[in-house]
């Protein structure tokens, strides 16, 4: 349960804010071009070095990028400053290759469509720079190797390709169409080196034989799937996290979790199961499940009523009881309609080094520490200008749009996005009151708050604070128009630099500081 | 391009399909690698073939596997042991590949080389091979490594020996824990190859950084180890350094620690002696039998018997059988089913007194277990009990048991009973089956379920197999004949398959006077598919009956069908004559 202590060990004076800067966009939009579905990015992750970045889309494909920057692969920095090469000071990627991970599927049992769209993408780890991955929808899990190819240019042969179809009677047999040199050295000519026994080969063997010559230049990526992990959720699987022992992994669909072997794809384990034995007292459902980052037998998942279970999978094979419950105990009075539906907890992330877990609920992001249960250690509000407006954004279920969140590698800051496309980055280190809003557009401070809003606020005092109509409709604080539609649900920070990978749509913007 | 002589057409095609684009016929040529090699001839495939292999690594992990495969074996294709070396290369690139099954495969072959090569080519090739993957810059070459100490080191001269020690040493902390298990899997091989004063220190050390590991799944395989170094160690060493571990792990924080000591604690208690035995592994073992979490207590319950068979009676009596009196009542149906699968196996631990007082009432209650599980495997043992106390004590409750067994509602359940029947027969005596079983056995040919009738009809065979045809005449022939009038063809194409089941065992006279007329007789049946059955049967009848009985009365009755409307049967009734044809020829 101790994670080290990433932030209590902070200077005593809190880190400056960051200056955001545009970095790079991928799938950048021109003006009036009309968003395909397809295109949406559903996922975003980081592999654990920071060299490789996947996006995974709506349409089932998973995207590539890697690192480009000065960093990297074995050229000197002098060599770069004598090719008079802009050394950057951050990291950045370009397009490395692309995949079609899922297909639309139909179930015949269940006469249910099975969407393409990517939910998740989690890094394994690499082995002879073959980069391995899962991806899953809202069924089926695969697991990726991508790797480099040499494409073979092969010559020398026994057999002149041109010339061996219909040269000899046996080739006879071979299929005229097929451009192959050769035939199918299957069933119809067993026969024939069974008839070369042993003492056919003179002791020299035969020189007129000789082994084909393979050259290869160039090289291409080539992804192959490798297992695919099916037929085990009754539900839509809302998270994928691999566990720190390198051979696990868990899957989380509605109602239960799944444990895994990565080499094992026939059989998993279930772990958690809060089905109820009548559905109608159903009342909670998991929204997010991820493995503790160095303690291989914990794991933490949220829940729709905006509790955070911590489970330590060594007490028992099915754990119903949990650990730890994280919950905030509701503000009195402060109860309504909107209550239960925003309490939903739509992403949990640990921090690296496991001690904190951050969450993110409609309206807020909050950091617990795992060695506290009695309530977050600092609650951020998001977009709290909304909160007037729960009614509208009911209306056309904008409410129950999942955001997701993350946390700097050093663990003094957190990011979770919001409408218009912009997100908000705030400082968690103790005293820090940094709290920045960004756009997902090449000018990412347009939309800068001026006055910060103070973090570590109790929610309670917030609320009252609230008070109704004090915004127009469809602008927000700064009197810029919003808009429900452009939402930015994806986010990812580097793990070891300040660089923050966002979707907005089908774009994909990145920022450094 | 060469030109190839006609003969030779084929093992070109071979080798140029090495590098095919299509992964079957890659795959075939691999799999033909030794013809290949032979046409090469010795030279050649050293020179050649094998660092052709060697360059060609970046295949499909299929084509790969199929290569690590034959090259553990081409020894004899290279020139023999004292070329051996000439392998090493391509194994040790497949050792550092991504996919576990190749890897594996690679270290298999590359111990299968290594055992047979000379000492001072170990030395020279094999070992600097372990120490460059040892120190391999992917966690996957490290993890190959810990595979192969066992092949290196007993030739290792004692400097070398020193450092390989080390090595294995460092591979046990390493980072990944992919590794770190790996390392817990080998060390009671490469162990069982180390010198016994290195092994008090040395190995020892390295087991208990193992046994210390914040991962359970190093945990996991070090508590394997336990067993393994038990054994290779003085019983007084085992006592001193393995005890106090197992001990340990048995109240491990992790069920799935708990989980594998449950599985192999029965294994250290020859190791460690009777005392240590007595006073630290019985108490686990009872801890482990009362555990919390349900998959403990099913690991530990289905050692029960191994456990109790080392152990002497008095302390069993005492110390075990308390808890499996508990267990025999467990809340969990698996805890129980598992017990129910041992337990019978400690009436001749026990001896007769002790099992009529203490374990009867256990069978009895398992008999009575509302699981079906519980009491199938209760029954499916029940041999072993009736060595010690005979069966009578049981048959009491043993009867509504399988009544309730044998019907079920669960088809697998009727399955699972039917097939327990001829031992339960047996065990039970003639009188008592033909009281109680015999109806039942007439009754499943009448099943719903396919699999049951199919079940039924073997059943009947091999109960007449096991009583003999003058038994079975009395109590089965008539009885299943009577059923070929059921209305319902299907039951009746049951019967026809009884009756060519029963034909063989019952022998040539029966099968003429009381068989062959009812098959006859169903060959005028109106559904087609019982004469199509008909021709079937009176095949597979043709070889047991005399020859006249086939010339009068088969081979009319098979004509006749011939003529048949149905083309079905028309097609079975030639096939069947044919085959009389064939007999006669003979």
């Amino acid at each position: 349960m101790h994670g080290g202590d990433e932030v209590v060990a902070a200077p005593s004076r809190p880190p400056e804010p960051l200056d955001w800067k545009f970095s790079q966009v991928f799938g950048e939009r021109t003006a009036g071009e009309e968003v395909q579905e397809v295109d949406i990015i559903s996922a975003i992750e980081f592999d654990k070095t920071g060299d490789h970045l996947a996006t995974g889309d709506r349409g089932g494909r998973v995207v590539l990028f890697e690192r480009t920057d000065a960093k990297d692969h074995g050229v000197s920095r002098r060599d770069l400053e004598i090719m008079d090469y802009p050394i950057s000071r951050h990291p950045e990627f370009r397009y490395k290759t692309e995949f079609q991970s899922h297909e639309p599927e139909f179930d015949y049992l269940k006469s249910l469509e099975i969407e393409e769209k990517i939910n998740k993408i989690r890094w394994c780890q690499t082995a002879n720079s073959a980069l391995f991955l899962l991806s899953t929808n809202d069924k089926t899990i695969k697991f990726w190797k991508v790797q480099e190819k040499k494409v073979k240019k092969i010559s020398d042969m026994n057999l002149d390709p041109s010339k061996a179809v219909g040269s000899g009677s046996v080739a006879s047999s071979s299929s005229s169409s097929s451009p192959k040199p050769c035939l199918v050295n299957g069933s119809s000519f067993d026969g024939s080196y069974n008839n070369l026994s042993n003492n056919f080969f003179p002791p020299g063997g035969l020189p007129s034989l000789r082994l084909p010559a393979v050259t290869s230049q160039e090289t291409n990526l080539v992804a192959r799937c490798r297992r695919v992990y099916g037929h085990a959720h009754d539900y839509h699987i809302n998270s994928i996290s691999n566990n720190s022992d390198g051979e696990t992994f868990i899957s989380a669909d509605d109602l239960r979790i799944n444990l895994w072997n990565l080499e094992i794809s026939s059989q998993s384990f279930n772990i958690v199961d809060v089905k109820p034995a009548d559905m109608e007292d159903l009342t909670e459902v998991i929204t997010s499940a991820e493995f503790h980052p160095t303690h291989c037998n914990m794991l933490a998942y949220s829940s729709s009523k905006g509790s955070i279970r911590l489970i330590d999978l060594r007490q028992s094979a099915l754990c119903d009881s949990h650990t730890k419950l994280f919950e905030e105990p509701e503000a009195p009075g402060s109860r309504s309609f909107f209550t239960e539906i925003i309490a939903s907890i739509s992403d949990v992330k640990f921090s690296k080094e496991g001690r904190y877990i951050l969450s993110r609920d409609y309206m807020t992001l909050k950091l617990w520490d795992i060695n506290m249960d009695s309530g977050p250690v600092a609650t951020f509000q998001v977009h709290e200008y909304l909160r007037p407006k729960l009614c509208d954004l009911y209306e056309n279920d904008s409410i129950f749009d999942k955001f997701e969140c993350c946390l700097s590698g050093d663990g003094f800051r957190v990011a979770t996005g919001s409408y218009s496309n912009i997100f908000r980055v705030f400082g968690c280190a103790p005293g820090s009151t940094e709290s920045t809003t960004l756009e997902a557009s090449k000018n990412p401070m347009r939309r800068q708050v001026q006055t910060p809003t103070r973090p570590s606020r109790p929610l309670s005092s917030i609320t009252r604070v609230v008070r109704r109509g004090s915004d127009t409709p469809g602008v927000d604080a700064n009197g810029n128009a919003f808009d429900f539609t452009t939402k930015l649900l994806h986010l990812a920070w580097h793990p070891t630099e300040n660089l923050i990978a966002c979707a907005a749509a089908n774009s994909l913007y990145m920022y450094y500081a | 391009m060469a030109m190839i002589d006609e003969p030779l057409y084929p093992i070109a095609v071979l080798i140029d399909e090495l590098k095919n684009e299509d992964i079957q016929l890659r795959l075939n040529s691999i799999r033909r690698l030794s013809t290949i090699a032979r046409a090469l001839g010795e030279e050649r495939t050293r020179k050649e073939l094998i660092p052709f292999l060697g360059e060609n690594n970046d295949d499909d992990d299929e084509v790969l596997l199929a290569m690590a495969e034959e090259l553990g074996v081409f020894i004899p294709y290279v020139g023999g042991v004292e070329h051996a070396n000439v392998l090493l290369p391509p194994l040790e690139t497949l050792c550092t590949v991504e996919e576990t099954c190749v890897r594996d495969k690679a270290v298999e072959s590359l111990c299968r080389i290594g055992a047979q090569m000379r000492e001072q080519d170990l030395v020279e090739y094999f070992i600097p091979l372990v120490k460059r993957l040892a120190a391999g810059e992917w966690f996957t070459a490290r993890v190959s490594s810990c595979g192969l100490f066992q092949i290196a080191y007993p030739s290792a001269p004692e400097a070398l020996k020193t450092e390989l020690r080390a090595i294995y040493s460092q591979l046990c902390q390493d980072d990944m824990p992919m590794v770190r298990r790996s390392a817990a899997t080998n060390l009671g091989k490469f162990a069982a190859t180390v010198e016994a004063p290195h092994l008090k220190v040395d190995i020892m050390s390295m087991f208990d950084d193992l046994t210390q590991d914040d991962q359970d799944s190093v945990r996991l395989l070090a508590v394997e180890g336990c067993a393994a170094l038990g054994k290779l160690l003085e019983p007084q060493d085992c006592v001193a350094h393995i005890l106090p571990v197992i001990v340990n792990f048995s109240q491990d924080k992790s069920w799935r620690v708990r989980y594998m000591v449950a599985n192999q604690l029965y294994e250290l208690c020859e190791a460690v002696g009777p005392e240590p035995t007595r006073s630290d592994l019985v108490p686990a073992y009872v801890r482990l039998l009362r555990d919390n979490e349900a998959e403990v207590r099913i690991a530990a319950a289905g050692k029960v018997t191994k456990f109790c068979r080392i152990l002497n009676p008095e302390l069993a009596i005492q110390h075990i059988l308390p808890c499996v009196k508990e267990l025999s009542t467990d809340s969990s149906q698996h805890v129980r089913s598992a017990l129910a699968s041992v337990i019978m196996g400690m009436a001749p631990v026990l001896g007769k007194d002790p099992t009529i007082e203490q374990l009867l009432p256990i069978f009895l209650s398992l008999l009575k277990d509302e699981f079906p599980d519980v009491r199938l495997n209760i029954i499916s043992k029940l041999d072993q009990v009736n060595q010690v106390i005979g069966i009578d004590l049981l048959s009491q409750s043993l009867l509504p048991a399988i009544v309730e067994l044998a019907e079920d509602r669960h088809w697998r359940v009727r399955l699972a009973i039917i097939e327990y029947i001829p031992l339960l027969a047996s065990q039970l005596g003639v009188a008592f089956f033909d009281d109680k079983l015999g109806a039942l056995c007439m009754q499943w040919l009448k099943d719903k379920v396919y699999s049951i009738r199919d079940a039924a009809a073997n059943n009947v065979k091999r109960l007449a197999e096991e009583f003999g045809p003058d038994w079975a005449m009395q109590h089965i022939v008539p009885q299943v004949l009577d059923m070929i009038n059921n209305p319902h063809y299907l039951y009746r194409m049951t019967i026809l398959h009884a009756i060519s089941l029963l034909a063989p065992v019952m022998g040539s006279d029966i099968t003429c006077s009381k068989l062959l007329p009812v098959v006859i007789n169903a060959s005028k049946d109106r559904v087609p598919n019982i004469k199509f059955n008909v021709a079937k049967v009176l095949q597979s009848v043709i070889p047991i009956v005399d020859q006249s009985v086939v010339e009068k009365t088969i081979r009319p009755c098979l004509v006749e069908l011939t003529e048949d409307p149905d083309v079905d049967v028309r097609f079975f009734a030639t096939q069947a004559l044919e085959s009389s044809n064939q007999v006669m020829m003979c």
